[in-house]
């Protein structure tokens, strides 16, 4: 009897160990899922490193004018849209003017796609912003780490027309921009290479400028170093880092719901951990007994 | 020739763009090897296009296996890439409205972000199957992964509420403190890595990127 029902066990540890993948991928599409009907606006404390991002934007003078390099295509898009709109809300709440460009050739068309739903936001639009003169969009130039050297020199080196093909001495915003020295900030939204890391190297390093970046959450922990030594003024990192920067910038958005979403399917995937592992010794503790 | 002239190509550009970065007036030699990447770079795009058409080409004309996707590879790269060009209204294609912006917000984008949202399940199942407190060191690896997975979403911190919010606190310290100090030592390594490989370009000992002649 005793040997029938240790049997029954062994068997349901084993089955529990070779459940079907197709199972698992089902809690998770409903853990992710189900989360995204519901609006829930979570409580979270904005960490340092986002804070200092959004001080780093925050201390700047109306007029600043502030870089943003585009350098994700849509893969990474629900982690550093959110990034992408938010940061277009402080910078045209604060009146700066922003540059947008992209080392990756989808970047400057999310740049687009930000800028059209930030102008959906009525504050924005009453500000009545126009192209080339509160913002402009160089677009993407092939070269990757080259681009951000030779931009140290002048810009014109590396983009002599916007996306538009406008010539860049034809565009008000740009007048009086030549190279870094002349921009304040930089904000890299970066999914890989050329990212960050490029642009610490490159622009940091050689020519002293201060970088914020926003990551993807699989990137970020390879940019704490560079916080430390003072080469990043912080970083957005992942989705939590979005939604953060949301709640630093009081405009609680797309990354403020998703976290909701993401952080049920961490719980589903803890708890599959947790059952894995109780099956594992229960099943090593049967072999050795 | 065929070996020797990329070689020595090799040396005298890497050569100067390190002297370069000490020696000012050298800038002009740089910026002229730069100017050479430059265009490379943007013959690199043609050279993609003409593989993409001649491997997929092939494919469809022999009926390899797949060659139907061959056909969608085509098809889309070239409706594109008119519609890019031709169909744009005089605007930028890259701009709100034109029928580029269409295609890649109503094709490209959802696929895009679809092929890359899979990951999430294959990390749950790779999760379930791999981690295992094995030993001591797989414990360890655990337990930060836990605190990590939990302290770095909203759960953690409600969860810990009563504990003045310490496993959102302790995922913070572990990604201040030891993944940092793990990270660095991983730059480190790559940094002399990628130094010893330059200078092994640069001296002619690595010559993979001449065919590995």
């Amino acid at each position: 009897m005793n040997e029938t029902t240790n049997q029954e066990k062994k068997t349901f540890w084993e089955k529990l160990l070779s459940i079907d993948r197709r199972i698992i991928f089902l809690f998770i599409a409903v853990a992710i899922s189900v989360p995204l009907f519901f609006k829930t606006s979570l409580d979270m404390p904005v960490s340092p490193v986002v804070q200092e991002v959004y001080n780093a934007i925050d201390k700047l003078r109306a007029g600043s004018k502030v870089l943003v390099s585009f350098d994700y295509d849509p893969s990474s898009m629900p982690e550093l849209q959110p990034m992408a709109e938010s940061f277009f809300r402080q910078c045209f709440r604060k009146n700066l003017k922003v540059i947008i460009m992209g080392l990756w050739p989808q970047g400057p068309l999310q740049a687009n796609i930000a800028l059209e739903q930030v102008f959906k936001d009525e504050d924005i639009k009453a500000k009545n912003l126009q192209y080339g003169i509160d913002y402009v969009n160089l677009g993407f130039t092939a070269g990757n780490e080259v681009v951000i050297d030779r931009m140290g020199h002048d810009f014109r080196e590396s983009y002599p027309a916007d996306s538009r093909g406008t010539p860049l001495s034809e565009i008000p915003l740009m007048k009086g921009v030549r190279n870094y020295d002349n921009i304040d900030l930089i904000l890299n939204l970066s999914a890989g290479y050329p990212g960050t890391m490029e642009w610490v190297q490159y622009a940091v390093d050689v020519f002293h400028v201060k970088l914020a970046a926003g990551n993807t959450a699989v990137q970020a922990p390879s940019m704490y170093p560079y916080i430390q030594t003072g080469q990043l003024a912080g970083v957005l990192g992942g989705m939590k880092g979005g939604a953060e920067y949301e709640i630093a910038i009081k405009n609680p958005a797309k990354a403020v719901s998703y976290m909701f979403s993401q952080a049920i399917a961490h719980a589903v995937i803890c708890f599959f951990i947790i059952i894995g592992n109780i099956a594992f010794f229960s099943l090593r503790k049967k072999k050795t007994s | 020739m065929r070996r020797e002239v990329p070689l020595v190509l090799t040396a005298i550009v890497g050569i100067t763009m390190i002297i370069a970065h000490f020696i000012p007036p050298l800038n002009i030699l740089k910026n002229l090897f730069e100017d050479w990447f430059f265009i490379i770079a943007a013959f690199a795009i043609y050279l993609g296009i003409l593989n993409l058409i001649l491997i997929n080409g092939d494919k469809i004309y022999k009926k390899q296996k797949g060659w139907p996707f061959g056909v969608v590879v085509i098809l889309g790269f070239l409706v594109i890439t008119v519609i890019g060009i031709f169909f744009s209204g005089g605007k930028s294609f890259q701009d709100p409205g034109t029928p580029f912006y269409y295609i890649y917000m109503n094709l490209y984008y959802p696929l895009s972000a679809t092929m890359f949202a899979l990951l999430a399940f294959f990390v749950a199942s790779a999760s379930y199957r791999a981690f295992r407190a094995r030993n001591v060191e797989a414990s360890m690896l655990l337990g930060a992964a836990f605190i990590l997975m939990l302290g770095r979403v909203p759960i953690g911190y409600w969860v810990s509420a009563g504990l003045g919010h310490a496993l959102a606190y302790a995922a913070d310290w572990i990604m201040d403190f030891p993944q940092t100090a793990g990270q660095r030592a991983i730059m480190i390594g790559i940094a002399l890595g990628v130094v010893s490989s330059a200078l092994r370009v640069i001296l002619g000992l690595e010559r993979a990127y001449s065919a590995g002649e």
